[in-house]
């Protein structure tokens, strides 16, 4: 099992050099690999489509604010059905550039969980199909409540967020223009 | 006296574009605060947008306000189907994240648990199912009988759903006494109401017309879209965390994993009829192994000294302090940990910084990916059956919204 | 009504000059025929409305209560169960469900939740419904028993048996122009929801500086 690990972790840094930046283990047989950013994309593919590692599931899509090192960590968990490997991603986004290509193209799971990710921690994800807040209201305006700089019970007072909240207008999102292409697929 | 009415019938075209119907979030067969706006054309689905987020509760942000023991409350409310089993994730989480061995009562405890929650959560599904497709009599069934694990929850735990029952290192306390004898009576009497359910429905003709065919999805890309648990296997994928990645000595107790063939509504049906029979096997055989003994870790990073030591030995006395006052505090480092929960694979990742508080404490949640694909599955068929889609994945809003 | 409202309301006196014998004996068959039919309209969101459905099923059987018939649709309910949390962005959904009730209607708020913000005092939650919407019955516990919805829904029982013809016009005015507004005003909502004991476990992190205190409620609430 771990011979098969280093391994891997060998065929990475062979294919991808200087993108795979760390590996570790957590918790005694947790694969943790650390790329760059800018690469997360054709690494995650090579992951999912070379034979003998085949990790086919995506299971999780999220990030992590530490607070005491600026910006935030995405972090993916893949699982492999046949080959029954576990492996964690995780990409350090700097402060300033909070951005990283989606992969909502190559698993279907990553376009919620990506979007959780962009409504929570504010990250970029370029390219994906439909980017928008999905747990907070449309027209929440205090920021990414995940963050570590994000006070517990929001950045308004108590008062200004009962009367915000009670603005929305559910008119506005109850019409054709919400949905993306409204009427365009019946006429075939 | 009859008056004889003529009607003007609209000349020229009609207007036959499509429509904008919104259902919820607040509507009896969401199955929660889901509110779906779907496109219709006629009654034919063109496409949905779910939108989410009414339940949000925060719990991610408020856990990294608490200490690591009192996110264990937390998690029972964000999965009130099955709060046991999110409870025990939980623990097993931070507990792999300390390498903390629990003792062997406590592991066959929390198999006892988790495999009562898997047919509490079941039983939930199946009643409100039911009810989706006109038939009343499985929920009053099945109500009944999760009325009888309500009784267990609360002898166990003196909660009915709230249960809270698990700490860092073990349980909240040992099983009282004559549990074991209730819980196996429950074992040997349940599948009698689970044979009545079955005969109710899945023979029934319009069960049957309801549920087969539709919502279908290919094994391949159920695993592209992210499924798992029993919506993953009912399109064939035999992907189980008890067997592939099995904790709490799963590999020892004999069951199987029931697969389905088509995908459907139907077959997710079949695959939780039978995991509940399943989950029935393994308690019984976990009922025969309870081990005796301490259900407490003796580990001083998470275990009060007793009492006496305490009254005695000014260490003691410091030790309990700290734990008390500051809580536990866990190495730091990062952790996923997943089991096979009732909708799917429920993962805890916990982020420690080596303080009492974690810096990130984050769910996978099983249903928020189980629902994403709630489009793709609609598409194309009528808005009846949207509300039997919806139903058969088994989503639980507490747990999406998070 | 508000809060503030409520506080300087006459009371209704026993003797009251008002109350003929004809309005009395009226009164009585209206208050029994409603207070045995109330339908229920279940604002179910989280933990609680599962103990709502409980308390529906068979071992509880609220139709023991003439309550079988669980209204879905506003329009044709008397009371409305909120069972279960509310986030800010469930609010105006909320609002509007009571808003689409027609009078006479009653609310309780079921559970800690949805009476208090509850566990959550976070950025997400409404802290207590009653700055939404006017509640008569809150029902503690997280979550209450299904006895505990039950007696609660007896409490409005309670109620409607004394409630008067005469009372009418004062019980149920409504002002058309709250539609879709909270019904606590901001001072109100501010001595309502403030930082409860440790609910934040108050830290660097929680904004202290921006939320009322403790013991400034009195002074809001004169
Ligand atoms: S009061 Fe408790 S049980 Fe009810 S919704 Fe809130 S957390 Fe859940």
């Amino acid at each position: 099992m771990t011979e098969g690990k280093v391994s891997m972790i060998e065929a990475m840094v062979d294919v991808f050099g200087s993108a795979i930046t760390g590996s570790e283990i957590q918790c005694g047989d947790q694969q943790v690999v650390h790329v760059e950013p800018s690469n997360n994309l054709e690494i995650l593919t090579w992951l999912k489509d070379t034979e003998g590692y085949d990790y086919d599931l995506l299971l999780d899509v999220t990030a992590v604010d530490y607070g005491s090192i600026p910006g935030v960590e995405v972090v993916y968990q893949l699982w492999s059905i046949t080959n029954k490997q576990l492996l964690r991603i995780k990409c350090a986004l700097p402060e300033d550039s909070l951005k990283i290509r989606s992969v909502a193209d190559l698993w279907g799971s990553a376009n919620w969980l990506e979007r959780e990710v962009y409504d929570l921690f504010g990250v970029q994800f370029e390219g994906h199909p439909d980017l928008r807040r999905i747990l907070m209201p449309k027209n929440y305006s205090e920021g990414h409540p995940l963050r570590k700089d994000f006070p517990l019970r929001g950045r308004f007072s108590r008062e200004k967020q009962t009367e915000l909240a009670l603005k929305q207008d559910y008119e506005d999102y109850y019409s054709p223009e919400q949905l993306e292409g409204f009427g365009q697929r019946s006429d075939d | 006296m009859s008056v004889k009415q003529t009607i003007e019938l609209p000349q020229g075209n009609l207007d036959s574009g499509n429509m904008l119907v919104n259902i919820g979030p607040q509507h009896p067969a969401t199955h929660g605060v889901l509110r779906l706006l779907c496109e219709l054309d006629g009654e034919t689905i063109v496409q949905i947008d779910p939108d989410i987020g009414y339940l949000h509760s925060s719990f991610e942000k408020l856990g990294e306000f608490r200490t690591w023991n009192q996110i264990v409350p937390l998690t029972d409310r964000m999965d009130y189907l099955a709060p046991l089993m999110y409870n025990c994730v939980y623990v097993m989480a931070v507990e792999k994240l300390m390498d903390l061995k629990v003792t062997e009562r406590c592991k066959v405890v929390r198999v006892l648990c988790m495999e009562m929650e898997r047919i509490f959560s079941h039983l939930l599904w199946l009643g409100t199912t039911a009810i989706d497709v006109g038939a009343f009599t499985p929920f009053l069934y099945a109500f009944q009988e999760r009325e009888r694990i309500y009784k267990l929850h609360e002898a166990f735990t003196g909660a009915r759903i709230t249960t809270s029952a698990t700490r860092i290192g073990g349980m909240m306390a040992d099983l009282p006494e004559g549990w074991t004898d209730q819980l196996r009576n429950f074992v040997e009497t349940f599948p009698e109401t689970l044979d009545e359910i079955d005969s109710l429905l899945t023979r029934n003709g319009i069960h049957l017309g309801r549920t087969q065919g539709i919502g279908t999805i290919s094994g391949s890309d159920a695993v592209n879209a992210g499924f798992t648990g029993p919506n993953l296997r009912a399109s064939g994928i035999d992907y189980d965390l008890r067997k592939d990645r099995p904790y709490y000595d799963y590999e020892t107790y004999t069951f199987e994993v029931p697969i389905g063939k088509n995908g459907d509504c139907y077959d997710r049906y079949l695959v939780r009829m039978e995991e509940m029979r399943q989950s029935l096997k393994i308690l019984d055989q976990a009922l025969r192994r309870l081990p005796g003994g301490p259900i407490n870790v003796d580990d001083p990073r998470v275990s009060l000294p007793s009492k006496t030591d305490c009254m005695n030995d000014m260490e003691s006395m410091i030790h309990h302090f700290k734990i008390v006052t500051e809580g536990v505090r866990v190495p730091p480092g990062d952790c996923y940990f997943a089991i096979e929960g009732s909708k799917g694979e429920l993962g805890m990742y916990v982020v420690s910084d080596g303080g009492e508080k974690p810096v990130r404490w984050r769910v996978r949640p099983p249903s928020f990916v189980n629902l994403s694909v709630l489009p793709q599955l609609a598409e194309g068929h009528q808005v009846s059956d949207l509300i039997m889609i919806n139903a058969s994945l088994d989503i639980v809003l507490g747990e999406i919204d998070r | 009504m508000g809060i503030k409202d409520r506080q300087n309301e006459q009371l209704p006196v026993a003797g009251n000059s008002d109350l003929t014998f004809l309005t009395t004996k009226v009164d009585f068959v209206v208050n029994w025929a409603r207070r045995n039919s109330l339908w229920p309209m279940p604002f179910g969101t989280a933990c609680c409305a599962i103990e709502m459905m409980a308390s529906a099923a068979s071992n509880f059987d609220l139709a023991r209560f003439g309550m079988e018939r669980m209204s879905f649709s506003p329009r044709q309910a008397d009371v409305l169960i909120c069972a279960g949390r509310v986030p800010y962005k469930l609010a105006p959904v909320l609002r509007r469900t009571w808003d689409q009730m027609m009078q006479p209607k009653w609310c309780i708020s079921m559970g800690a939740c949805a009476s208090s913000g509850g566990v959550f005092d976070t950025y997400s939650m409404v802290q207590g419904i009653d700055t939404i919407v006017p509640v008569d019955v809150y029902v503690p516990g997280c979550p209450p028993r299904p006895e505990g919805l039950i007696y609660g829904l007896m409490m409005i029982q309670e109620k409607i048996k004394s409630e008067s013809m005469a009372d009418h016009e004062r019980l149920r005015r409504e002002d058309p122009e709250g539609a879709g507004r909270p019904v606590a005003d901001s001072s109100e909502v501010k001595a309502l929801t403030g930082v409860f004991g440790n609910s934040t476990q108050q830290d660097k992190f929680s904004s202290l500086a921006q939320t009322a205190r403790p013991g400034r409620f009195k002074d809001v609430l004169k």
